[in-house]
């Protein structure tokens, strides 16, 4: 019995010396710095090949948008290269018929769940296009960063948006978007409708007057399929989103569904 | 009492439920037509499968059974224009699913004379392809409710062989008579569409099966046969038996496998009410421009059996039938167990629309208790699967788990809702386990 024991101890001392993998040891000094949420954020698998990707350089620390700037800074002066610049994107929805813009047709009275009520005739609401207000998103958030407000419509806080994606997937009515918080200006109305059918149906609907359009610079803002479509972000500021009649075209600073900036009317 | 004797002798499939009827208040009311209305409203997807495309532009004139859009695939089927008049917009317009669609809308022409252009009929010895090909510019689709093309069921894929073709006049829904009525007043076209369907498919033989509560109808059916190889069967009133695989497994005692088709064991199912359409496309060239609508329930002042144009306006359809009772509380597009709620009564009745169900007020809304393992759903479900742990798993959004306990297999019936005493939503829950393993797919 001691021969057999002996035998395998030493082919098992020789293996893990002849066969050892070299795994480099700072991959797990960077995990350890990382947040480990497994969020996705960053485009990989989890924290692990995150951390896998920054020592290897294949991607910079700044890859992580669940890190604060301090925990980047730490990560890459550990090993030695650049944090990287952190474009910061957050979750924008693209609806803003709260509970007193939109037209209620009939009571949903089914289970408390977006998915749920979008498979029995879209909800009750008479756009079909538009936030339920159920809250899925806010129960799919990773990060409690999505609250709802009293109008049922779920506002993310940008603080605490990593863009994971989360609540895009989990959107029956595809209504997020991951975009640069840098960006001004949104779309907040996801309605095809156009003219007055629109605006019966709900107040702060696009009708589609393509003011916004006019006001932006020349092929920044078009208008497709009934709704403002924005090409270039970075030439759009303020000026289109002033003549919206509905407020479907918002500028947007921090977090969304804050009070509308309105035209100065010089007296 | 020979019912009793009746619905002790017929044959059924196994588990399902016994919800109450409720057909008393049209069974027995012979199918009226309705006055034409100002507009029609013609969504362009009002089948399974790709939408049609519309082949009309706004100002132009149609004539009543002019083709107004084409299939746009072959899972797809042509609409027509149930009304001599003008084409208003094509314009998005709330449907029936709760989703605004692109729809056609006609006015109609007064004076005109409503009657109906014709199709061309293909030769008597035309093959099965061009036969198939006029089912399909006929705008046919099973008007069970599904609206399934018919020419897809109808043309068997190279391989295969159908020896049995069923036809369906269970109409197990509560409340829903239409099919009834058709099945009474309509028995000889039924029969030679059942005919063509034969011919079609090259099958041997044929039957019919109706739910015993229809005496009239088997008693009318059975005077059509004739001499053709076909038989019409009495089966037990229980709910779904008007589900295609229950309907095959009551029939033939067979089971269609998991995720498989009725072809798959040679069987080919259709509606009674598509039966008879496909008689007059055939025997006429007449095209689907109507169908019979059950308007019924406890919410509406005059309950009737009504054949109405595709594209009527569900309103107009119940002010028809004298309006809605002070009391009516939900509208329904369908039967109450698998039909579908409406926010709007401005939907237009599509093709595969069978009833409009007005309920009162005095319908409870029920709220949820905690499962109390009881089984009682495991005993209703019809595809023998586990309703209470599937829509547990659907809340936990296990998707894999899901589709390992064949979620997929769920036809919605809602046996399982119906039976469950906590008034647990176990279908809808169904329904969203459904979407997600759809979306994300399974890992198996």
């Amino acid at each position: 019995m001691f021969g057999v024991a002996l035998t395998f101890g030493v082919i098992l001392a020789i293996a893990t010396r002849t066969l050892r993998v070299y795994e480099d040891p700072r991959i797990d000094d960077v995990e350890g710095m990382l947040p480990g949420t497994n969020c996705g954020a960053c485009g990989q698998p989890g924290c692990r090949a995150f951390a896998e990707a920054v020592v290897s350089g294949s991607q910079k620390p700044s890859g992580c948008t669940v890190s604060s700037p301090d925990g980047l800074a730490l990560i890459a002066e550990y090993l030695g290269v650049e944090a990287g610049t952190q474009n910061k994107r957050v979750a924008r929805l693209h609806c803003a018929g709260g509970t007193s813009s939109v037209r209620r047709l009939a009571r949903y009275d089914g289970l408390p769940s977006c998915r749920a009520a979008f498979l029995v005739n879209g909800g009750g609401r008479a756009c079909s296009w538009g936030c339920l207000g159920l809250a899925d998103c806010e129960r799919a958030c990773t990060f409690d960063a999505i609250a709802m407000n009293a109008e049922a419509l779920p506002v993310v806080n940008v603080e605490g948006c990593t863009a994971c994606g989360d609540c895009v997937e989990v959107c029956p009515l595809d209504l997020f978007t991951i975009e640069p918080l840098a960006n001004k200006v949104l779309v907040q109305c996801n309605s095809p409708v156009t003219g007055p059918e629109a605006t019966r149906a709900c107040a702060v609907a696009c009708d589609a007057c393509g003011r916004c359009a006019l006001d932006a610079p020349t092929g920044a803002l078009v208008m497709k399929g009934g709704l403002p479509v924005i090409q270039d972000a970075g030439r759009c500021d303020v000026t289109c989103t002033l003549r919206c009649p509905t407020g479907a075209i918002a500028e947007v600073v921090g977090n969304q569904f804050q009070p509308r900036r309105r035209l100065e009317v010089a007296s | 009492m020979t019912g009793v004797a009746f619905m002790l002798g017929g044959r059924t499939f196994r588990h399902g439920v016994h919800p109450a009827e409720h057909k008393e208040a049209t069974r027995s009311r012979p199918i009226e037509r309705m006055p034409f209305v100002d507009e029609y409203w013609l969504p362009l997807a009002q089948h399974i499968g790709a939408p049609s495309k519309a082949s009309v532009s706004p100002g132009q004139k149609v004539q009543r059974g002019e083709v107004i859009a084409e299939a746009g695939g072959f899972v797809s089927t042509f609409l027509h224009a149930p009304v001599t008049g003008t084409v208003k917009a094509i314009e998005l317009r709330p449907h029936p699913s709760g989703k605004q669609l692109q729809t056609i809308v006609i006015a109609t022409d007064a004076f005109a004379s409503q009657k109906i252009t014709t199709l061309e009929r293909p030769a008597q010895d035309a093959d099965a392809a061009t036969k198939a090909a006029f089912i399909q510019r006929g705008g046919l689709v099973g008007m069970g409710g599904a609206a399934f093309p018919t020419h897809v069921k109808l043309q068997v894929p190279k391989g295969k062989t159908v020896s049995f073709v069923v036809l369906n006049g269970c109409e197990c829904e509560p409340y829903l008579t239409c099919d009834h009525r058709v099945m009474v007043e309509q028995a000889e076209q039924v029969m030679r569409g059942l005919d063509l369907i034969l011919e079609l498919t090259l099958a041997k033989r044929g039957a019919v099966g109706v739910e015993l509560n229809k005496p009239d109808a088997i008693e009318a059916l059975r005077q059509a046969i004739g001499t053709r190889p076909v038989e019409v069967v009495g089966l037990t009133v229980k709910y779904p038996q008007g589900a295609e695989k229950m309907l095959i497994d009551a029939l033939s005692s067979r089971e269609v496998p998991s995720g498989g088709l009725p072809l798959d064991l040679e069987i080919v199912v259709q509606n009674v009410g598509t039966a008879a359409v496909l008689a007059g496309l055939f025997d006429h060239g007449i095209p689907l421009i109507e169908r019979a609508v059950t308007v019924t329930g406890p919410g509406i002042r005059r309950p009737a059996n009504v054949m109405v144009p595709i594209g009527t306006p569900v309103r107009q359809v119940i002010e028809h039938c004298g309006g809605l009772l002070p009391s009516a509380g939900l509208v329904v597009l369908g039967g109450p167990m698998m039909g579908m709620a409406q926010k709007s009564l401005d939907v237009p009745v599509t093709k595969g629309t069978s009833g409009i169900l007005v309920l009162d007020q005095s319908t409870k809304t029920v709220s949820e208790e905690p499962c109390i393992r009881c089984g009682r759903c495991l005993e209703a479900c019809p595809m023998f699967l586990n309703p209470s742990r599937l829509a547990q798993l659907a809340r936990a959004e296990l998707h894999d788990e899901l589709a390992a306990l064949h979620v997929m297999d769920c036809f919605e019936c809602a046996s399982c809702s119906f039976s469950c005493p906590s008034h647990i939503p176990l279908v809808q829950l169904i329904r969203v386990g459904k979407a997600l393993v759809r979306q994300k797919g399974s890992s198996q």
